[in-house]
């Protein structure tokens, strides 16, 4: 009996688990959508998506099954955690993309490396629909050598790098990065840890081009980075930015515009509202996410009709929904039920951000420059505990190692009498 | 050495080839990398550029023997009270040292961050009684603590072992022969613990030199390793050269630590515990 009941018990937890299955979900495309997708005989076909980490809506709508089941497709979906890291699996060779969603200077190296497929807008018609130019032109600057951005590529997302600040211990809202440097918050202070952005900022300080080629500017901007160092002693993070303003320990920090508002959410929940934002006048860093199509692709007609589904009104908002960052679709901005159409921070105006500066390629020798300076600014050590330390060790051992040496040259002397 | 039969070979391939492919090929591609550069043409430069990064070597090496030193320190009085006691309490002493292995090393890393933080655990009990909040995070104590919490394990273990399988015959025989507590200790039970030393040294120091995740979580950036060097040549400069020429350095001088060690270790070793390199 006993066997029995547990048996129909096991039976219905394996029902509640199957029952979202039978759910019948309700269809948020239109017939003629789901008739288009159907028909572009991409059943059975595979494609792969190479993307940001948390950069696709997988709550809301499901972006991906969705297209799967739309299309028939097979997708593979992975993920990076940086341009770098993702150029260098593209480069190496040996996998293949379909789909791949990099930013702006990335994008202009694998252009000048002619490791892009140009895109056929016959095969993404919803392009003409939901991209107004014009609308979101002072972001961007298309040109690349002789060809335009666009040829290649198709904006996902946009945004700036931003200033945050803690209401309570900041009561005046800053207007200028050199807050950063203001001995008072010394050991408040959130910087990047990635070189490029910080660099940035301090070559916004000093009135430099981002892209400069001359080896000037960059040591002066390592030298102002070096004194932010001495001065406030930032701590340098990443995605930690998230844990650390939002445990209200720190009163500065730089991040992307767009996750200002995911820690502001955060906050609200909690029923915090301490974190401020601000666009130093000096200017931010704008950038872009585009899905472009490696020309390693096995299935082109696939990658196009990939970007078409993203650029669908529905499947536009959901991402912009979960990602926070600024949608370039009109179809999203225009909406009025989007939450985040009214928020400063992700769609600031032209004025706030008006030196906003954008980056682009820039030489290999010059990359690897910055890298050497920025381990410059990071290897720069106060700490003579340490060294002190070492150096004991250093002696301890020495002294031990002298020791053994005696003792063991006693032995033998002992044996051999 | 004998030479083996057919069958031993045919036993020995798998590893064989996986030593070939995942040990053999990735040094010779460092050792390619680190030697030509961005062309692939023969070239000295990246390993002439090390010499900027002496420092770090330096600094690197210093943490690591420090966190090496410390784990030691706790791990030897922790190993040998361990060995003397109860089989049921040892098995069970011996599981919770390993317990923490079985969680991801990055969470547990990360978790640390919540606990040193200036509104983290210690700090909040310390706000309680009127102390505080104290610096505990983003300093090289943080990092030395990390390191320490991370490979305690793999000091604890080889000890363990070593002092578990030593003969009890010859502790009674000493002190029969007249041996206090710490002239056992000092003249028998530390000599023939030295091959477990050796091995928990080993497999202490040489992931804390070349650590990059516990600098970067626990030392906020304020310290900078080699790890930390090389992560970035790979990660953000681009420049695999560079990187390849600082990993071949940071190599040859562990192996260089370590021979050192093991010379000092490796002769007349009676009892032989864990695994030594």
């Amino acid at each position: 009996m006993k066997k029995i009941i547990s048996i129909l018990l096991a039976l219905l937890m394996l029902f509640t688990v199957c029952l979202p299955v039978f759910a019948e979900e309700e269809e948020v495309f239109s017939d003629e959508v789901i008739e288009y997708y159907k028909n572009l005989g991409l059943q059975g076909t595979k494609l792969n998506v190479y993307n940001w980490g948390e950069y696709i809506d997988d709550e809301e709508l499901d972006v991906i099954s969705q297209f799967e089941r739309l299309t028939g497709c097979e997708v593979n979906y992975t993920t990076f955690e940086s341009n770098e890291n993702m150029y260098s699996k593209l480069s190496g060779g040996g996998v293949s993309y379909d789909i791949i969603i990099p930013s702006d200077y990335m994008i202009e190296k694998l252009v000048k490396e002619g490791m892009l497929e140009t895109l056929d807008y016959g095969n993404i018609p919803n392009y003409e629909k939901y991209f107004d130019k014009e609308d979101y032109g002072y972001f961007v600057e298309y040109e690349v050598g002789g060809s335009t951005i666009e040829d290649y590529a198709v904006i996902y997302n946009i945004g700036t790098t931003i200033l945050l600040y803690n209401k309570k211990y900041i009561t005046e809202e800053p207007d200028s990065w050199s807050i950063l440097w203001d001995e008072q918050y010394k050991g408040k202070v959130l910087m990047f840890n990635n070189p490029r952005d910080s660099f940035a900022i301090a070559q916004a300080m000093l009135g430099q081009d981002f892209n400069t080629e001359s080896t000037d500017d960059w040591d002066a901007a390592a030298n102002l980075l070096l004194e932010q160092r001495q001065k406030v002693k930032p701590t340098y993070v990443m995605d930690e930015i998230f844990n650390l303003m939002e445990s209200g320990d720190y009163y500065l920090g730089v991040y992307y515009a767009g996750d200002y508002e995911l820690m502001r959410s955060d906050l609200e929940e909690k029923g915090e509202d301490f974190l401020g934002f601000a666009f130093p006048k000096e200017g931010v860093n704008t950038f872009y996410d585009a899905m472009c199509i490696p020309n390693t692709t096995q299935n082109k007609r696939g990658a196009e009709a990939f970007i078409n589904f993203m650029l669908e009104p529905e499947v536009a908002l959901a991402n912009a929904e979960y990602i926070y960052y600024a949608s370039a679709n009109t179809a999203v901005i225009e909406n009025e039920d989007y939450s985040l159409s009214e928020s400063e921070a992700v769609y600031p105006d032209e004025e706030l951000i008006a030196n906003a500066q954008q980056f682009h390629d820039i030489s290999n020798d010059n990359l690897q420059y910055m890298s050497t300076l920025w381990m410059k600014v990071k290897g720069s050590s106060d700490s003579l505990g340490i060294y002190i330390a070492f150096f004991a060790c250093i002696i301890a051992i020495a002294v031990v190692i002298v020791i053994t040496v005696i003792k063991k040259k006693k032995m033998t002397k002992y044996y051999n009498v | 050495m004998k030479s083996s039969s057919f069958g031993q070979k045919i036993i020995n391939a798998p590893y064989i080839l996986w030593s070939v492919l995942f040990v053999i090929a990735p040094l010779v591609m460092v050792l390619y990398y680190a030697l030509t550069d961005s062309t692939g043409a023969f070239s000295l430069s990246s390993v002439s550029q090390i010499k900027d990064y002496a420092g770090t070597f330096i600094l690197s090496i210093g943490y690591g023997a420090l966190a090496t030193l410390i784990s030691l320190v706790i791990a030897y009085p922790f190993a040998y009270f361990l060995a003397h006691t109860k089989a049921n309490f040892q098995r069970m002493s011996v599981m919770l040292v390993m317990l923490p292995m079985w969680m991801s090393f990055l969470i547990r890393t990360y978790s640390w961050i919540t606990i040193l933080g200036e509104s983290g655990v210690i700090n909040s009990l310390l706000g309680k009684i009127g102390i505080g909040p104290l610096p505990l995070i983003n300093n090289g104590g943080a990092v030395i603590l990390g390191m320490v919490y991370n490979f305690l394990p793999y000091m604890i273990l080889p000890l363990y072992t070593v002092m578990a399988k030593m003969d009890n015959s010859l502790i009674e025989a000493a002190e029969d022969l007249g041996c206090g507590k710490m002239q056992t200790i000092r003249k028998v039970v530390f000599p023939l613990s030295v091959p477990g030393v050796a091995s928990g040294v080993t497999m202490v120091f040489v992931p804390s030199v070349s650590t990059f995740y516990i600098t970067q979580k626990l030392g906020g950036g304020q310290v900078n390793l080699i790890g930390d060097v090389i992560e970035a040549q790979f990660q953000t400069a681009n420049n695999y050269n560079l990187g390849a020429a600082l990993s071949l350095v940071l190599m040859v001088m562990i192996l260089i630590c370590l021979g050192v060690l093991n010379y000092f270790t490796d002769s007349d070793d009676e009892v032989n515990g864990g695994v030594l390199v």
